[in-house]
């Protein structure tokens, strides 16, 4: 047990749970209220967005899981750049569009406005359904995180023992998410930010001083992992994978619930667009975590005894923690490890209280209690947020994870498949309510089955048509039978004069250029 | 009113946020070692440039709409 790493640890971790539970008396709002719960009020400014957006996507999935995929399988781990670059663009160009119509209608999520849109409460659920369903993987992701940094600090106890301090720590963020709402992650994502920022800073610098600089970094990686193999002939191959896995990532990025809760907590539509040209900064930082991978491979630290167990039970998911172990003195190795960790709690309290808020709007209210007040809405998502929590548990404890980045991306096959609904709605009403149902249940048995057909362990699906192989991932494998299925249902429908449902918003309201 | 005019400006400038798709989506653009800089393979270094580089863009697009009714 080495205590000095552990005691700054703890003390920067006492102090953020301490200030989580603070933040319910910031920007003081009555929290009864779930715009006030689930969404702070939709007052933040453009510094809080920042912090919270980037609490979303950079987690542990950018500490731990692209590092760890870098390490494990070289150069297409690093699919996470293009994503993380290319999703600013597409969010500054598509969701000042959901802000304004959420506005003006008082939606909380995106099931709310696809009930809005297509007058179709069923939708609605199907929307919040997958909402619930994809986040519970990805915060599961989080979980991994966390208990590989438990395991880092040296609690090897066996049995029940070895979960207790990640039973801890998720009471923890329960009891703060409970009590502070979207406030807790916000106000506490300013602090993780620094932690992050100062571990970066010195990994980057101090670690490829000490391996000699990064020509001999890389000059340590194996050449099948150094670049991406070229496509055999007839097949797109690892080309096919890598964009596609990129491209996918984007899209289901900002279909999760938790990023409409980031851009409907925003003051206005300017503070998004002004912070899709700031985020970037985020993906500066990620590519150079995903070195990382590169320099553990380096520093050898998988053929270190010390580190045998870690490897062997958490694989290549215990790269960088060894790798922090190995080159850093103990106090910052406690720094970093806590910069983890709270990295990992902060979006899994955004995730839960995302899905929390889908629960309550669009399953409870919409078909047990319609009549149900405000307080009872707010009440009723605190305590989904538990209970989606806990389903994040299970997954944790049920798939295998030899890659945890899997969690993630299996939850983006899932997400994806609410893009037609929720996206084109944005701009169209020409799609059929049916033929959008009919083609989310295509998606999701499709992309489901791609990936339980490579036993979870992996998301890119080879498809061979007319003799040419396409290794893609399944999220867009899914997402275009989807549209297939929904622009043919459409027709038929339509032709069959099947209802089309209300739509309640009015062309204006996309824009702001209605009546506030 | 010139806002029709306006829209078709706001919309060229838009055209822009096609650029880093293109940049970071085909491969074969960056997918070797040569040239390296401080000993980053290019795929690499290539990349990591394109985060800045895409900030900048999706900057530019946002001050050429950053008017009193640009949230449109």
């Amino acid at each position: 047990m080495n205590w000095t790493m552990i005691g700054v640890f703890l003390a920067l971790f006492v102090f953020v749970t301490v200030l989580g539970f603070v933040a319910a008396r910031w920007r003081y709002g009555d929290l009864t209220q779930l715009h006030e719960w689930g969404l702070g009020g939709r007052r933040f400014g453009t510094v809080v967005t920042w912090f919270l957006l980037g609490g979303d996507v950079y987690t542990a999935y950018t500490f731990i899981a692209v590092p760890a995929l870098v390490f494990g399988a070289g150069a297409i781990g690093f699919f996470a750049l293009p994503y993380t670059i290319i999703v600013y663009p597409l969010v500054f160009l598509v969701l000042p569009r959901l802000w304004w119509v959420s506005h003006k209608h008082n939606y909380v999520t995106g099931a709310d406005f696809v009930r809005g849109r297509y007058g179709s409460p069923t939708l609605a659920l199907l929307v919040a359904l997958t909402g619930i369903l994809a986040t519970m993987p990805y915060i599961a992701l989080q979980l991994v995180g966390i208990e590989v940094i438990i395991a880092a600090l040296g609690f090897h106890a066996g049995g029940w023992a070895a979960d207790l301090p990640l039973i801890i720590a998720f009471v923890v963020l329960a009891a703060y998410t409970y009590t502070s709402g979207l406030r807790a992650p916000a106000l506490i994502s300013i602090v993780k930010d620094l932690l992050i920022y100062i571990t970066v800073i010195a990994a980057v610098i101090i670690i490829p001083m000490q391996l000699g600089g990064f020509g001999k970094i890389f000059a340590a990686v194996p050449h099948a992992k150094m670049l991406l193999a070229a496509p055999p002939a007839a097949s797109l191959g690892s080309y096919g994978a890598f964009a596609t896995l990129a491209f996918g990532s984007a899209l289901a990025l900002f279909a999760y619930p938790h990023t409409m809760t980031g851009v409907l907590s925003g003051k206005n539509p300017r503070v998004l667009r002004r912070n899709m040209a700031l985020l970037p900064a985020y993906t500066l930082v990620l590519g150079l975590l995903a070195l990382l991978g590169f320099m553990a491979l380096a520093a050898g630290v998988d053929k270190l005894p010390a580190f045998a167990s870690g490897f062997q039970q958490y694989k290549a998911n215990f790269a960088v923690p060894a790798l922090i172990l190995h080159s850093f003195p103990s106090w910052f190795s406690g720094v970093a490890f806590a910069a983890i960790v709270i990295g990992a709690l902060v979006p899994a309290a955004i995730m839960s209280i995302a899905a929390a808020n889908l629960f309550t709007r669009n399953i409870y209210r919409e078909y047990f209690r319609p009549q149900c007040s405000s307080a009872e809405e707010a009440r009723v998502a605190k305590w989904a947020s538990l209970v989606v929590k806990a389903g994040a548990l299970i997954f944790v404890l049920e798939l295998p994870s030899i890659y945890a980045i899997q969690f993630q991306l299996l939850g983006g096959v899932w997400i994806a498949q609410i893009i037609p609904a929720v996206a084109l709605g944005l701009y169209t009403r020409w799609w059929h309510r049916g033929g959008l149902a009919l083609g989310w249940l295509c998606g999701m048995v499709v992309g489901t089955w791609m990936v339980a057909s490579l036993h979870f362990a992996g998301t890119v699906y080879p498809l061979h048509l007319f003799g040419f192989t396409i290794p893609a991932y399944a999220a867009l494998w899914g997402l275009i039978l989807n549209l297939i299925v929904a622009f043919v249902f459409t027709l038929i429908f339509r032709a069959l004069h099947l209802a089309e449902g209300q739509d309640a918003t009015a062309p204006g309201d996309y824009t702001g250029q209605s009546a506030q | 009113m010139t806002s029709s005019t306006n829209g078709k400006k706001r919309s060229s400038w838009r055209l822009l946020l096609l650029v880093p798709f293109i940049a970071t989506l085909w491969v074969p653009f960056y997918n070797r070692v040569e040239p390296t800089f401080i000993g980053i393979p290019f795929f690499y270094w290539y990349l990591l440039l394109w985060a800045p580089l895409s900030a900048l863009i999706t900057w530019i697009v946002f001050s050429r709409n950053d008017s009193p009714d640009n949230d449109r």
